[in-house]
Order: C-alpha cells, then sequence, then structure tokens
C-alpha cells in the first residue's frame, strides 16, 4: 500500500497531511506552533525516514529540528545545527532551504538567511557554511527582497557533483562548477527593471524560484520578480517563456518529476496586486518547455484574493500518477492526481501556507 | 553570593522544569557572564535567549534587579552578588 504525506509549513506550525489514496486525508498537528515553518526535507535515501523542517520563532529564534519517526518525536541539536562562524559576526535570522544532495546520501544543502549556503555531511543534524559563496565580493550588493535576503533555492546537479545553482531575490542566480570553491552569476537574459541605470545587470535580479527540468538536468525554469525564464545551458543564459501567460509574475514553479518539458507556475496579478489574475486562482502549465501554456482551475475557487508563495508548491513521487500540491496565503492547500486538470481541497483553515512538501511510502 | 536568572515558563522545559537558575558571583560581573554561568548545562535555552553572537534576541527582554538591559548597556550590564536575573519575552508578535 503507498501512503502519501504532505508536509504543510505555515505562518503557525507544520501540519502533517497523510493519505492512502490521495483522495481523504487525515491532518495531524500542529507541530511548533505559533513557529513560522519555512523550510521542509523529507530524506528517505540510505533507509532513513527523516523530516527536516526548518522554523523561527518572532521571540526565540530560528531551530532545525529533525523527526526520524514522521513527527511523533523531533530532535535538535543542542549548539543549533546552522551556527554562523564568530569571524563573520553574523547571526542566523532562518533556515528558508532544505535539499537532499544526489549524490552523498548523507549531504543535505541548506539556504539560509542571511544568503548564506550550508552543507551538512550528517544528513542535516550539523552544518558547514560554504565560504566561497559567503566570501563572493558581490555579496555586499546583494539586496533584500520583500522577503529577507536568503538563499532561497538550491539546485544541485544530477550530474555533476560539482556543479549546483543557487538563486535569491534581489541577487540572482549564482553557479559553481568547481564544489562551491568560486561562485559566478547567470542570470544573461533576466530583466531587472527596477534598475533603470541598467536594467540587464550581471546581478541583482529578484530571481523567485528556479526548478530543473527532469530529462534534461541543464535545462532549468525560473520565475522571476516579473518574468518567466528557461535555461538550456544549466543556469547561464536565460530567455523568456512568459508569451501565452496571463501574467509574467509569480513565487513558484515546479518541475514535472518523471516527464521532461513539463511544469508548473502558479501566476500573480504584478508585483503590486498580489492576487491571482482576475482573482481567479489558477495554475498554468506547460509540456513544451514553456512554449504553450495552458490554464488549469477545475476545483480552484472561482474567486480569491490569496496567492502562492515561492515553497508553497510541490510534487510527490507516486509511481504511477504523481500529485502536485499547492498551499495559499489564505490557509488552503489543494491537490491533483492528474497532472494538474483537476484539484480538490486537502487542508484549510491553516495559517498562511509558507511551504509545502511531499513524501510518498510504499 | 549567587545570583538568580529567572526564565520564562514557556522555556522551562528546556532547563530541566526549573523556574530560575542560579551562578556562583562572588563579584559583580557582565551580564553576558552571568547568562553563560547559568546556561552552560542549557545550550538549547541559551539559543533561544541569545544569538550566536552573544546578543538578546530582539523580541527577547532582560531585566537586572528591575532595569531593562537592553536600556542600560546591553550583555555589558553589570549584575551584583545577589542580583534577580529576568528573562521575559516581549510583548510583539501578532
Amino acid at each position: 500500500m503507498t501512503e502519501t504525506i504532505v508536509g504543510i509549513g505555515t505562518r503557525k506550525g507544520l501540519w502533517l497531511a497523510r493519505s492512502t489514496d490521495r483522495a481523504s486525508w487525515e491532518l495531524e498537528g500542529p507541530h511548533f506552533l505559533m513557529s513560522e515553518v519555512l523550510s521542509l526535507l523529507f530524506d528517505t535515501r540510505a533507509g532513513r525516514n527523516r523530516l527536516l523542517v526548518g522554523f523561527r520563532s518572532s521571540h526565540w529564534g530560528p531551530s532545525l529540528q529533525h523527526s526520524d519517526d514522521l513527527g511523533a518525536t523531533w530532535v535538535e541539536h543542542p549548539e543549533g545545527s546552522i551556527r554562523f562562524p564568530e569571524d563573520t559576526d553574523t547571526a542566523l535570522k532562518a533556515t528558508w532551504q532544505l535539499t537532499a544532495d544526489p549524490h552523498d546520501d548523507a549531504v543535505v544543502w541548506a539556504g539560509t538567511e542571511p544568503q548564506g549556503l550550508w552543507r551538512s555531511e550528517d544528513a542535516g543534524e550539523t552544518f558547514t557554511l560554504n565560504r566561497g559563496l559567503w566570501d563572493h565580493p558581490h555579496r555586499p550588493e546583494w539586496g533584500e527582497g520583500a522577503g529577507g535576503g536568503a538563499i532561497h533555492t538550491v539546485l544541485p546537479s544530477p550530474q555533476d557533483p560539482q556543479s549546483m545553482l543557487v538563486a535569491m531575490s534581489t541577487g540572482g542566480v549564482y553557479n559553481t562548477r568547481d564544489g562551491g570553491t568560486s561562485w559566478n552569476p547567470g542570470n544573461t537574459g533576466i530583466h531587472a527593471y527596477f534598475m533603470p541605470h541598467n536594467e540587464w545587470p550581471e546581478f541583482g535580479q529578484c530571481v523567485h524560484k528556479v526548478a530543473r527540468d527532469v530529462a534534461t538536468p541543464g535545462r532549468l525554469y525560473c520565475q522571476n520578480h516579473r518574468g518567466v525564464y528557461r535555461s538550456d545551458d544549466d543556469g547561464v543564459t536565460w530567455q523568456s517563456i512568459e508569451e501565452g501567460l496571463p501574467t509574467n509574475f509569480g513565487m513558484t514553479v515546479v518541475a514535472h518529476p518523471r516527464q521532461g518539458d513539463t511544469l508548473w507556475l502558479v501566476p500573480i496579478t504584478s508585483d503590486y496586486q498580489h492576487i491571482p489574475p482576475d482573482a481567479h486562482l489558477q495554475v498554468q502549465r506547460s509540456d513544451d518547455a514553456g512554449t504553450t501554456w495552458r490554464t488549469l482551475s477545475s476545483g480552484l475557487p472561482s474567486t480569491t484574493y490569496t496567492n502562492v508563495l515561492r515553497d508553497a508548491a510541490c510534487t510527490d513521487s507516486d509511481p504511477e500518477q504523481p500529485g502536485f500540491y499547492f498551499g495559499t496565503r489564505n490557509g488552503e492547500v489543494y491537490a491533483s492526481t492528474d497532472g494538474g486538470e483537476s484539484f480538490s481541497l486537502l487542508a484549510t483553515q491553516l495559517p498562511d501556507v509558507y511551504c509545502v512538501r511531499a513524501l510518498t511510502l510504499s | 553570593m549567587t545570583a538568580r536568572v529567572v526564565i520564562p515558563g514557556v522555556l522551562r522545559e528546556l532547563a530541566g522544569g526549573a523556574h530560575e537558575l542560579t551562578v556562583e558571583l562572588p563579584e559583580a560581573a557582565p551580564l553576558a557572564d552571568v547568562l553563560d554561568g547559568a546556561f552552560s548545562p542549557w545550550p538549547i535555552l541559551n539559543s533561544r535567549i541569545r544569538d550566536e553572537r552573544g546578543e538578546i534576541r530582539r523580541h527577547v527582554n532582560v531585566f537586572v534587579d528591575g532595569e531593562d538591559a537592553k536600556r542600560a548597556q546591553g550583555v555589558h550590564t553589570r549584575v551584583g552578588p545577589g542580583s534577580t536575573v529576568h528573562v521575559i519575552n516581549a510583548v510583539s508578535g501578532g
């Protein structure tokens, strides 16, 4: 029997939704009540059954904890899993991204605020700061955007262990090809309309989210602050794929986990109107790497003034038809088991949804 | 002489259930040293109150004998033998 677990990180805690048919769901929680749950990772590599959670309390600061029994008990490293080294004179604000390494079963990557990239070699219990990125000469010029200055996207190459892409808002995309020793901006072709002195800068673009194509790993999709792009050279140069979309603004992009050239966006009207186009919640799907788009909204509310944040959408790894999930800022989570053709309400009346991640257990 | 460090109820489970911690203090010392002494057996409690630089978190207030340390000399505020240090979650949030 297959069980699906959807982790829902919200402004006021974590919920876990469990289902054996992906039609009826049992909601369990909250964990970490009153903490903002910003990042989740289900890690089933090497026989583990681990859930890593990055959260922060407005009073008590950030924390990273893990559970090896799917939320029954939690473990926090006594010294803190992520601590900025003393010489940086910096304090951790939040962990916004947790990513499993595709080459080493013990390695987990974390992206933090302020803009740090961290590597764990013990499955997320302790992390070491990547100095190549931290010491980058561009760092003093990286901005904070509305959501804070953070590495919010970490995409190791599934082909080359030395290669990785990271992204941040009002900083842009950076790539390493030497295992993190050196980093180069990869923003050519991404527009930065908000920099009127130079709208095509080397860095500083407000990249909201990047996703990697499953069949062509050097192909990436980017939802930018105004603009949707594709890269066919592993994140060095980008071309617009926004033609045919109702808007070019949004926060999230998700690539299909098994079908190449297939991706989903959740469009938002604009940077000054954070509501769905015409207040109609919808998903945009492309099956040809962004050449054409289809509007999918069956089962979604026809009038709403909410939106979907950058990590609040994901897929599961169901062997037959991967599920697609997203959560809204008004506390609803929607599930689709037909690629987005139709949605059903998985959860409602939750706090603002910050992140959603799914696990398929066989 | 000792100094008392009173911790908020919501954090007491991180101090083994203790309502307050005591620190031997033969003479006046900076608040940072007193907190180091009180929290050394309880590093997770310490991380809730101070960041990795040793700074008191923004929405945590620490009073030394009734005086807000952030309005005094912060973690350099002097704590005398017999003093009471109160750690309180600030009135903030939503």
